[in-house]
């Protein structure tokens, strides 16, 4: 492919899903400085593998590129800071012990309908550990597919729908205990 | 199907990646089972809460400049260090420019009998994603911004040779943003803006060039946008957004019914 036809096919890629790397990104490295630094170099990375995109699922293409700069950068930048790996068992361990929050019923509806809705969903979102805060950044906000979100984040299938699981628990843990704090 | 058996597939449910078979088999346990009903309508309402509050981060208009920038500077390296390097600037000023244009130099979509020529449909179809992406892409959303519909209709009309149908679609989920003046198929149409969560939706609007015929709803999908054309009443309708193929049904079915 000649550098124009390259220019032309970057432009259209990225032109329609900049957005969806900009949020993905925003999501992950939640500053705004950051993650434009992230999809600029995502961005020069995918214009140079252009030529390994086949055409079909460009937006997943490039938040997978987006997903590893941000790991490369990650380990450049935050080495120090690099939270200590995640454990799923662990977290499952965690979610058991907390009490069976099904047994609370419909009170997701009222937490949803108060004013700081907006607020506190984005901060259960925020609290998410990483692992799970992108697989429902990519599910819920990009609208991907469980074989997309595979794809972008690397991992099987299985895991998918398990982090997915697991990640809304945490957010209906978290949005139920907001609830309960704000209980007079 | 009992409840274990409803509740370990409650996600793929959830996010629609069932068959029809043991989507219909988990609606008639729901159907029966309180429990389980209630566990996926705490699920459901998770699900819409976290879509419609979710932070949805849009990159600034600056990125796309800075990111052009870094490109072109790969591509003014890789150039100095070949042959005929002449090229490579001005052609990609014009891409700066002409962006969204050259995004849809691929469509090609033959509607074969409605239009007299194949190349005719496929020529409106680039024109109108070109026109969607650029309305996206720069701060030019809505000439009138506003979700009310008396407002939006009579300043198109006053601008434009016809009076284009402008309904709010709040309550199906698609409100009304605004409306603006656009230039497609060598006359000014209305495009009327509607939001869908974080999606911008593009309606254009304008008198079908021949009188009398009509067009069933026709989908296009093409590099990431689902386009729906139909012509009615009259009136050729163009919808386009980057939702996919199952909203933008919805979208189209709210407006055409609401009117």
């Amino acid at each position: 492919m000649d550098e124009r036809a390259r220019v032309r096919r970057f432009e259209e890629l990225f032109v329609t899903h900049l957005d969806a790397a900009y949020d993905y990104a925003h999501w992950l490295t939640r500053d705004d400085r950051n993650a434009e630094d992230v999809v600029q170099e995502a961005c020069l990375r995918a214009f140079k593998f252009l030529d390994s995109f086949h055409g079909e699922g460009g937006r997943a293409w490039l938040l997978a590129i987006v997903r590893n700069t941000y790991y490369t950068w990650v380990k450049k930048n935050r080495a120090e800071a690099l939270s200590v790996s995640f454990d799923e068992e662990t977290m499952m361990a965690n979610g058991c012990e907390l009490a069976d929050l099904e047994s609370v019923g419909s009170s997701i509806d009222q937490v949803l309908q108060q004013q700081d809705a907006r607020r506190l969903v984005n901060s259960a979102l925020d609290q998410l550990p990483e692992e799970f805060r992108e697989v429902i950044v990519l599910r819920e906000l990009e609208d991907m597919s469980y074989k997309e979100i595979a794809v972008i984040a690397k991992i099987p299938l299985g895991t998918v729908m398990s982090r997915l699981a697991r990640a809304r628990k945490l957010l209906l843990q978290h949005l139920q205990r907001a609830q309960q704090e704000s209980r007079p | 199907m009992n409840c274990t058996d409803s509740r370990s597939r409650l996600h793929a449910y959830l996010d629609q990646e069932l068959d029809l078979p043991s989507v219909l088999a988990i609606d008639e346990h729901l159907a029966s089972c309180d429990a389980c009903k209630k566990t996926f309508a705490q699920q459901f309402a998770l699900q819409s809460g976290v879509r419609k509050h979710a932070m949805y981060y849009t990159a600034p208009g600056t990125l796309t400049e800075r990111i052009r920038g870094a490109i072109s500077r790969t591509v003014t390296e890789t150039s100095a260090n070949s042959v005929k390097p002449h090229w490579q600037w001005p052609l990609f000023q014009r891409f700066q420019l002409g962006a969204a244009v050259a995004a849809t130099a691929l469509v090609s979509w033959i509607v074969a009998i409605q239009y007299n020529t194949p190349s005719e449909a496929e020529f409106l179809a680039e024109q109108v994603i070109a026109s969607h992406a650029r309305s996206t892409l720069t701060t030019h959303l809505a000439d009138v911004s506003t979700s009310d519909e008396h407002t939006v209709k009579p300043w198109l009309s006053s601008k434009l040779d016809f009076s284009p149908p402008v309904t709010d679609l709040t309550g199906a989920g698609f409100p009304l943003v605004g409306g603006r003046l656009d230039y497609l198929d060598n006359r000014p149409v209305a495009a009327l803006v509607y939001g869908h969560r974080q999606h911008v939706i593009n309606l254009f609007v304008w008198p079908d060039r021949r009188s009398g015929r009509s067009l069933p709803m026709e989908s296009l999908s093409k590099h990431g946008y689902n386009v729906l054309h139909w012509i009615n009443g009259g009136m050729a309708f163009w919808a386009i957004s980057d939702l996919n193929a199952t909203e933008m049904r919805a979208f189209a079915e709210a407006y055409t019914g609401a009117k």
